[in-house]
């Protein structure tokens, strides 16, 4: 698989908060993610774990061969305001029983934000 | 610390969700998609987690969702799902286990167009101390 680039910032952020209706402030709103422990805004995992999906369903042909999606969320991407932070996507493609199975990695300046994340797709 | 009783019980959802077009288009462009004739493959997070915050907030079980974090995720796509697909969302804690104060909780979650089970997700909500 080819390495891709997927680019996160606060507008981004937002526009997510709509589509999924998921309008925790912790990704939105600085001063409350600080008071409850965190550096700054952090993008939703979901987010994250969506772009990757988006790398397996472009791979796969389309949303439709996607049949099985998996990951753990190991580290917050976090979003400093007027930023673009830069997720890396890349994985590794096996035929299993006429599927593949892809072991996907995910990082952001160099460190991994998605674990064991795996799909299993139709090509 | 949620109730003992609820593990490996299944709780059904309040209610369905009627799946709109606008909502399957609005998702996929966020992310990048430009074919919006189905749900990308974590759209499907949008009707589980509503359904599963409710169930989970709800008396039986009693977490406090303002602790919850996300730790892992895992779906399980039996066929795509497209605009018009009326979902009914049950959720089965699977397991529970507590760790340095920190809750996790494993649930499975079955979203259903009428008797087709459309999709399968499991998820660790982990209630941090």
């Amino acid at each position: 698989m080819q390495e891709r680039i997927f680019k996160i910032d606060r507008e981004l952020l937002k526009r997510y908060a709509n589509a999924s209706g998921d309008q925790n402030p912790i990704h939105q709103d600085e001063a409350f993610a600080k008071s409850v422990g965190l550096p700054d805004v952090i993008a939703h995992g979901m987010l994250t774990m969506g772009l990757v999906g988006q790398y397996v369903s472009d791979w796969a042909g389309g949303s439709a061969n996607v049949k099985e999606y998996s990951a753990r969320f190991v580290k917050p991407v976090v979003v400093p305001a007027n930023a673009v932070v830069e997720l890396v996507v890349n994985g590794v493609a096996t035929e299993e029983n006429g599927l593949y199975r892809l072991e996907l990695t995910a990082t952001v300046d160099g460190v991994k934000v998605l674990g064991m994340a795996k799909a299993l797709v139709k090509k | 610390m949620i109730s003992p009783d609820s593990v490996g019980r299944t709780y059904q959802g309040a209610g369905s969700t009627t799946i709109s077009q606008s909502e399957i288009t609005g998702f996929a462009a966020v992310l990048g998609e430009s074919d919006f004739s189905v749900a990308t493959p974590t759209f499907s997070i949008r009707t589980s987690l509503d359904q599963l915050q409710e169930i989970l907030t709800g008396p039986e079980v009693g977490i406090n969702w303002e602790r919850v974090v996300h730790g892992d995720q895992k779906f399980e796509i039996h066929r795509p799902i497209v605009a018009g697909d009326v979902l009914t969302c049950d959720a089965t804690i699977e397991s529970y286990r507590v760790a340095a104060g920190n809750e996790f909780i494993n649930v499975k979650s079955d979203l259903r167009n009428g008797d087709e089970i459309v999709c399968t997700n499991w998820c660790t909500i982990v209630v941090r101390a």
